[in-house]
């Protein structure tokens, strides 16, 4: 995990398009062959604040976010003054000449000059850096192309001006900034962030339906959804809450269609007593949830993992589930195509947990391999059936043959009381026992199924870093630079959070002699789930609750470790 | 016209007397005039006593939440067309409860029926007031009587111009299957308040009482006229009008989406082709 590469960081107000040089950069860099990660940190604000978009770069894997700024495109006077501290030696500041540096190394650029209007400074700002960095203008000009033909060809003839000058001013205006090398990876990767690899795992799993109520960070799942709905032919309803979102969702399932429930923390909230339903109901519902940090409206456009217990012991009674944690984008395409197949399989609801810093991180894939899944399961609408069908006849895997209404003769009764084995209310206790060891005995099929947690790092290493979710990429990387200092470490991290199955990690814990958990919440809650489940205890923890993703300088610092 | 036995004949938990026997007898002769054979019907209810009708008639069922009847109700009709879909439920779980999803329903349009049993209280949690319960009618949650003025289920659906909003009287069931039958055959959102006396916990609007008070809708009464129903739909005291108050035919949510004309979602291909096409656009 040797990585020559540079930290590029915009920043400036919400508003002044930041997003848009960070995307088109992000865009340009992946086309050119580069890897790309993307951090995006940003207020609860439409306009005004200090927003940053930060875009790892360069050769060989790069797996996290870091602190220290090789680049610095500061659209306003406040980006310098905040992020002066963690430049580089070698850092750079590219801001507008009428800005001060304030004692940084510097390129002033009369945007004034280069930009016939305000509107395209941002494409000279691109310019200047893909200059600086040694992106060829082509990359530039058929991104331009691609991105403003809708508006017409003046507009593309106007930027692509605009960036021709813009780079010959930078050329003319050489700085000290070393190029990146020249690029090593493929340049026919797609440029997507997690919650854009959701929508493309449900959709290659068949998703007919999606119902949320907007709710940052999970909205642009329902909104990638909503640009292919046509194409792809499903229905993505904005409900009138999230109440509504998740019942919606449980009926579209009884009637046969695959069902996506994306939403965050407080939205999540809500829906707690239809995930119940969903329990009792024996619903195969796949819901997404794109952590944030709390309580209530907390920091509404942060990071954080503290709401694995809220997805763990969501809703009132006792029923399975199961909790898929995508470390990557990639993991955020398969885990919801898994999802599909595991909830239709046992019949209860499966989760997504992910949290904004991956929704909202952009990274370089390949195209997903479509031909290479593996079918998901279907619920039998077969024409066969008659009255004496039971919608949830006693299994002994718990699992009862799923039919849906209107195919057969059968008629299909859903219940929210305790019901009989035909779906009928009942009082009766010892069908009240039965029906719930029914329920019960799926948690043992999924477990069977529980993916193995990822182990990255030396074999037989003394220190073990425990993580979950999107925090396995600066754990890795912590644990790279802290072998780089010869230790032996390793990395365990865990994409399935429930149910866990400890015969596939506790034997790697018990021999390390040091194992620390590293999670984005202020309790260690899944470091008390694995003490729970295996009466094993972390000897350490590197907890992270400000709102921003972990980074390896954090987790070094935090275990007293030199940055390496 | 289908033999009433195919829909069952289940013993109640409901009180002898209570007006929601006379709306499942009601539904079943519906039903089976309409032709409609228990396969190709979804019910779907909330909780309360009106919400426990699913279990008592063969038809397909869905008992969901309290108050959330009907937003699952409009996901079954647009994830399978072909079924046609009965929301079930008291004046609690609908006005109550689910205030906002009954709101949001009427915008929507979707195309099903709403039964909503309105007995004027709570029954199930035995005789607090509910949203219709009228002022100053006393309860033992409510010992000063009540002092919220009494939702009005029909004014505010017409108000919202829903598309097919009617009212009935369990006490009258030829009406009443006539009525379920308009509804059920209109295309969109259709909502039948229907009196359901509650002989244990309401002593003041009694079956008499309804009795008394509810007149059919005259021939001539035009129903696409909006102030009109208006009027009309704010005449609850001593004479109250039962019948199709209200007709505004417009598209319905899922007429809107033309795949759905092709059958049940879960029925439709998933286009891999067009998925890795769309992928392309990311490169």
């Amino acid at each position: 995990m040797e990585t020559k590469d540079k930290h590029i960081v915009i920043g400036g107000e919400a508003g002044q398009g930041l997003v848009t040089i960070g995307q088109m950069l992000t865009k340009a860099l992946a086309r050119s062959g580069y890897e790309v990660l993307v951090a995006q940190h940003y207020m609860s604000r439409v306009r005004g604040g200090h927003n940053t978009y930060r875009i790892r770069t360069g050769n060989g894997e790069i797996v996290s976010p870091v602190d220290g700024i090789d680049i610095l495109v500061a659209l306003d006077q406040e980006t310098v003054s905040r992020h002066k501290a963690n430049m580089t030696e070698s850092g750079i500041v590219i801001l507008d000449e009428t800005l001060d540096p304030e004692g940084l190394k510097a390129v002033r650029v009369p945007f004034k000059e280069l930009a016939p209007r305000p509107i395209y400074q941002n494409i000279a700002g691109l310019a200047v850096v893909a200059e600086l960095l040694g992106i060829g203008q082509e990359v530039l000009q058929k991104l331009i192309r691609n991105t403003f033909r809708r508006k017409g060809d003046e507009v593309v003839t106007q930027n692509l001006t605009v960036l021709d000058e813009a780079c010959r001013w930078t050329e003319a205006h050489k700085s000290s900034c070393t190029p990146l090398p020249p690029a090593e990876g493929d340049s026919d990767r797609m440029v997507i962030h997690g919650n854009e690899a959701i929508a493309l795992g449900a959709l290659a799993a068949g998703v007919k339906c999606c119902f949320f109520y907007p709710m940052t960070p999970a909205t642009s799942v329902a909104q990638n959804l909503i640009t292919y709905a046509e194409r792809m032919q499903l229905i993505v309803e904005q409900a009138e809450d999230e109440i509504a979102a998740l019942n919606m969702g449980l009926g579209s399932v009884y009637a046969g269609a695959k069902t996506l429930v994306p939403t965050s923390g407080g939205g999540f909230a809500l829906m707690t007593e239809a995930v119940s339903l969903a329990g009792v109901m024996e619903s195969p519902i796949v819901i997404v949830l794109a952590q944030r940090p709390g309580p209530a409206t907390g920091l509404p456009t942060r990071t954080e993992q503290a709401d694995l217990n809220l997805a763990l012991y969501a809703g009132h009674g006792e029923f399975p589930r199961a909790i898929y944690a995508p470390a990557t984008v990639e993991d955020c395409f398969e885990l919801t195509y898994r999802s599909f197949d595991v909830t239709e399989r046992f019949q209860t609801p499966v989760f997504v947990l992910t949290d904004q810093y991956l929704a909202d991180s952009y990274r370089a894939v390949h195209k997903f391999d479509l031909a290479a899944l593996a079918p998901v399961a279907e619920p039998d609408t077969g024409s066969e059936g008659d009255r004496s069908y039971k919608r949830y006849a006693f299994t002994e895997d718990g699992v009862s043959p799923r039919k849906l209404p209107g195919f057969s003769e059968a008629l299909v009764l859903a219940d929210c009381h305790e019901h009989t084995e035909d779906g009928h209310i009942t009082e009766s206790m010892d069908v009240r026992v039965a029906m719930n060891d029914k329920r019960m005995r799926k948690e043992q099929g999924m477990r069977a199924e529980t993916l193995a947690p990822r182990y990255f790092g030396d074999e037989g290493a003394s220190r073990i870093l425990v993580c979950w979710g999107s925090t396995e990429g600066p754990a890795r990387e912590a644990a790279a630079r802290m072998r780089r200092k010869g230790a032996r470490v390793g990395v365990l991290s865990f994409t399935q959070v429930w149910p866990l199955a400890p015969e596939s990690f506790m034997p790697l814990l018990e021999n390390a002699e040091e194992v620390i958990g590293i999670e984005g919440n202020a309790t260690a809650q899944f470091m008390k789930l694995i003490r729970q489940e295996t009466g094993f205890k972390v000897h350490r923890t590197v907890l992270r609750y400000d709102g921003r993703p972990f980074t390896p300088r954090y987790i070094l610092q935090n275990l007293g470790e030199e940055e390496g | 016209m289908i033999d009433i036995k195919e829909y069952g004949e289940y013993t109640t938990s409901w009180c002898p007397g209570c007006g929601n026997h006379d709306v499942l007898k009601a539904l079943k002769q519906t039903l089976s005039e309409l032709d409609l054979a228990p396969r190709d019907v979804a019910h779907v209810s909330g909780i309360g006593q009106a919400a426990k009708a699913p279990h008592y008639i063969s038809l397909n069922g869905f008992n969901g939440l309290h108050g959330r009847g009907l937003p699952s109700a409009q996901a079954v009709k647009l994830a399978n067309p072909a079924l046609t879909v009965i929301a079930e439920s008291g004046d609690g779980c609908n006005y109550g409860e689910g205030g906002n999803h009954f709101l949001a329903a009427i915008r929507r349009n979707v195309d099903l029926t709403l039964l909503a049993h309105d007995n004027q209280i709570y029954g199930l949690t035995k005789g607090q007031a509910s949203p219709t319960t009228m002022e100053g009618h006393v309860t033992k949650s409510q010992p000063g009587g009540v002092y919220n003025s009494p939702f009005n289920p029909v004014a505010v659906a017409i108000g919202m111009k829903c598309s097919f909003v009617a009212r009935a009287f369990s006490g009258n069931v030829p009406h009443l299957v006539s009525v379920m039958k308009q509804a059920i055959r209109h295309k969109g959102f259709a909502l039948v308040d229907i009196f359901s006396p509650c002989i244990s916990f309401n002593k003041v609007n009694t079956f008499g009482w309804y009795k008394q008070r509810c007149y059919e809708l005259p021939a001539d009464y035009d129903p696409t006229d909006w102030h009109g129903a208006m009027e009309k739909a704010q005449e609850f005291g001593e004479r109250i009008p039962i019948g199709v108050l209200y007709k505004n035919p417009r598209p319905t949510l899922d007429s809107r989406y033309d795949f759905l004309q092709k059958g049940p979602l879960c029925k439709q291909p998933v286009d891999h082709g067009t998925l890795d096409t769309i992928m392309d656009g990311y490169l």
